[in-house]
């Protein structure tokens, strides 16, 4: 039974395996397609020894983390070394491809009228006739010329002439086709009138690995990701390169980069400091409040002050912004009806981001007030009896013993929270966008951005093109603080020793 | 700390913390009145509406143009699917970490931790041309497909998942494995029959967080998906809304409590099981 499903499993995976490679050698994938080789061996192997037991049951976990967690991190690393963004998106074979397929008009370029034919096999036939009447015959991209009353006009008389409305609707199918007409010139449509000669641009030299303008004699030579002539002057579009650490150049250097990224970043450390504290102290002082045994109703406080947090944060963002709405939202309406004068919630950076914490705080405290209710319930009452004895003041209780050892409990939770809020991108992009937007910065940075968002907006909309290269660098920044902060926090709560003792 | 309230103390309390009821509360009321309100629109409405309908509701389901009952389903589709593979995948790698002992145990147990360190999200410019190319060679899991987008959150299935149920499985004592290998179960058999029955509450809360998790996930499925029939909810919610909230509150707010309800009456069911999951960590998304 046992060898049975293993063969099973094993068999079934390597369909799969195979199924992948043949996609992958279709696709010329050669370097995936090693790694997947790898895979496969190292997957057989797992099944066919006894010593590779137990790593069949981590096999999926480990593949899904490897693909798409430890791969996207190591990839971002190299993102932000290159160019890639608009631009600079294609490799460079398929830029030298663009390029070698650019025509320009010959200066004088003599014009074709033309006539088109259709064959009873649907295929294309033209007739061009130059100013002093010769005829060439043009069929499948090369030309041939006709003397007078060659034969092949007979023929062309049987075929189905396209009338002017036709050529007109066939445009672009007519505009695609191109004859060759020497080595470097190629006849083209012109206008719905006339056909052209027109000339190469660009030739590509594979051993001196330059680009040579055919017309100039200009020498193009590929640096940092475009074809640079000697004056400096760059073709566009350029390839995706390596450009080294040129996005953090300009992250760290351009002042108009710089200005907004430092505004974004001062912003994302008050605004996880904020939420923190903010949803800390309202929720520890309910928990206190319904700690008390006394106090009725206790049940029902705490299943409904609850509810926000019950409730999906993309919906309850969504809402808000409703609520927040500075003509129409009820919470202008009823700042209007009693103090008289409403507030550009999300219009104003200063009250965008008050309405941030607002949201936030209504988002988070009921997480803070059960943690805290768990925490408070674990301190034991002899503690408050001794105190009393003592004569502590309640003020003196909650400073002296609660506070202290609420702390050692939910600490390492506070720092979590931190760094989840850090990078809380549904609860920014959902209420504000960012907005409003910061004047003259030269990426698309916001008041209101944290960097999760600014990076999100770096990268997929942008009006101004898309910067991955740069996205990418501002990610690694973040990596750098979470991973700091989140190591602050295993040495705080031990938890690297946990993972040595259970060893 | 706590004493026998006086009148007047007791009053305090409740006015304190009816402040905060309020606070919680309102909203919620707010939208669920919008979305009973014919009008449709942010002006003039009250909380007790008049002229109260299920217009709005209606809407949600006939649409043709936003498809909200669809996106619903997509996400509640999406999310099981998503949750019931990681549970497996998560359970099979927890039940090594628990019984095995082998080469690398360490090293995997302390990357399942740090995989939290950095959150999926961040990557997700790479993760996003990943999926691309992942759609050139094999077009059903690439980009604008829902199998591509669950795949990108089966990435989480290692990471606190995985130390949350190990922990749970180091409770459950081997005797009973040990005498059913005697009789000659497989490991396999072990974790299949004897494991996975008794550790139901851990796979139903990972499940559950898991669920939440997806159902609420924004950046993925906004990257991911660009047409109109394969958003999830959220993706399609704030298209819907967006700038739009003069004249499409009303069906917004019967689509925000169609959408809010299966997860507001999984956490009110499970609430004692997931409050455990919180305190150990795991925060909402």
């Amino acid at each position: 039974m046992g060898k049975m499903m293993k063969g099973i499993t094993l068999g079934l995976l390597n369909v799969v395996f195979i199924w992948i490679a043949l996609f992958l050698l279709n696709a010329e994938a050669y370097l995936v397609f090693v790694l997947l080789l790898l895979g496969a061996l190292l997957t057989n192997f797992i099944f066919i020894t006894p010593k590779g037991y137990p790593y069949r049951y981590l096999l999926p976990a480990s593949f899904f983390m490897i693909l798409l967690v430890v791969y996207p991190i190591i990839y971002t690393v190299y993102i932000s070394v290159t160019n890639y963004g608009t631009g600079n998106i294609l490799n460079k074979e398929q830029v030298i491809a663009q390029f070698e397929e650019r025509y320009t008009l010959e200066p004088s370029a003599e014009q074709y009228a033309f006539q088109v034919y259709r064959d009873p096999q649907a295929s294309l036939w033209f007739l061009f006739t130059d100013a002093q009447g010769a005829q060439l015959l043009g069929r499948d991209g090369e030309i041939t010329r006709l003397e007078a009353g060659d034969p092949i006009l007979m023929q062309l008389a049987a075929f189905h002439e396209l009338s002017r409305v036709e050529l007109v609707q066939a445009t672009n199918e007519l505009s695609a086709q191109s004859f060759a007409y020497d080595d470097t010139r190629e006849l083209r449509m012109r206008n719905i009138n006339s056909f052209s000669v027109y000339l190469q641009q660009y030739s590509y030299n594979v051993e001196s690995d330059q680009l040579i303008d055919l017309q100039t004699g200009t020498v193009y030579t590929p640096i940092n990701g475009y074809f640079q002539a000697p004056d400096g002057t760059r073709l566009s579009p350029g390839f995706r390169a390596v450009i080294g650490f040129d996005n953090f150049r300009r992250l760290f250097g351009n002042p108009q980069i710089t200005g907004p990224f430092v505004s974004v970043f001062v912003w994302t450390i008050q605004w996880a400091l904020l939420s923190v504290a903010t949803t800390f102290v309202v929720g520890l002082f309910l928990a206190i409040l319904l700690n008390d045994p006394h106090l009725r109703l206790r049940k029902m406080y705490r299943s409904l002050l609850i509810l926000p947090y019950a409730i999906p944060a993309f919906i309850s963002a969504l809402i808000w912004r409703g609520l927040f709405n500075t003509e129409l939202g009820v919470i202008n309406q009823i700042l209007q009806a009693t103090i008289g004068s409403s507030v550009p919630w999300l219009q104003d950076p200063f009250w965008a981001k008050v309405a941030l914490i607002i949201l936030n705080l209504w988002l988070g405290f009921p997480y803070m007030m059960i943690i805290c209710l768990g925490a408070l319930q674990s301190i034991g009452a002899e503690m408050y009896e001794a105190a009393l004895v003592d004569g502590a003041t309640s003020w003196q209780q909650f400073r002296h013993i609660t506070l202290p050892l609420l702390m050692v409990s939910v600490g390492p939770l506070l720092v979590s929270s931190f760094s989840f809020n850090f990078n809380n991108f549904s609860v920014i992009y959902l209420l504000t966008r960012g907005r409003p937007p910061i004047v003259g910065a030269q990426t698309p940075a916001g008041h209101t951005d944290i960097l999760i968002s600014y990076t999100y907006r770096l990268a997929f909309e942008s009006g101004r093109g898309i910067d991955y290269g740069l996205a990418s660098a501002v990610t690694l920044v973040i990596f750098l603080i979470t991973g700091a902060i989140t190591f602050i926090n295993f040495r705080f709560t031990g938890a690297l020793e946990d993972v040595s003792k259970n060893v | 700390m706590y004493r026998k309230h006086t009148f007047f103390r007791g009053l305090w309390r409740h006015a304190v913390l009816w402040v905060f009821l309020i606070f919680a509360l309102f909203p919620i009321l707010w939208v669920i009145s919008a979305s009973f309100n014919p009008a449709n629109t942010l002006v003039g409405q009250s909380i007790i509406p008049r002229n109260a309908s299920l217009v709005n509701y209606k809407e949600v389901f006939v649409s043709e143009q936003y498809p909200i009952a669809l996106w619903i389903k997509n996400s509640i589709v999406i999310g099981l699917t998503t949750s019931a593979l990681v549970v497996v995948m998560t359970s099979l790698a927890a039940y090594a970490f628990s019984r095995f002992r082998f080469k690398g145990r360490r090293q995997g147990l302390f990357a399942a931790l740090l995989v939290q360190v950095f959150p999926q999200m961040l990557a997700a410019v790479s993760i996003y041309l990943l999926v691309l190319s992942i759609g050139k060679l094999i077009p059903s899991l690439g980009i604008n497909t829902h199998a591509g987008l669950i795949l990108v959150y089966l990435g989480g299935a290692m990471g606190v998942n995985a130390w949350l149920m190990k922990g749970y499985f180091d409770t459950i004592p081997t005797s009973l494995e040990e005498s059913a290998m005697i009789d000659g179960a497989s490991p396999f058999q072990a974790y299949y029959m004897i494991i996975l029955p008794l550790a139901r509450p851990i796979l139903a809360v990972i499940f559950l967080l898991q669920f939440i998790g997806t159902y609420s996930e924004f950046i993925f499925a906004s990257v991911l998906i660009s047409s109109s029939e394969k958003y999830t909810l959220a993706v399609g919610l704030q298209l819907f809304i967006q700038d739009q909230y003069a004249s499409r509150w009303g069906v917004f707010a019967a689509a925000s409590v169609l959408g809010a309800l299966p997860i507001v009456i999984l956490f009110m069911f499970l609430q004692k099981y997931l409050v455990s999951g919180l305190t150990s960590g795991a925060v909402k998304g």
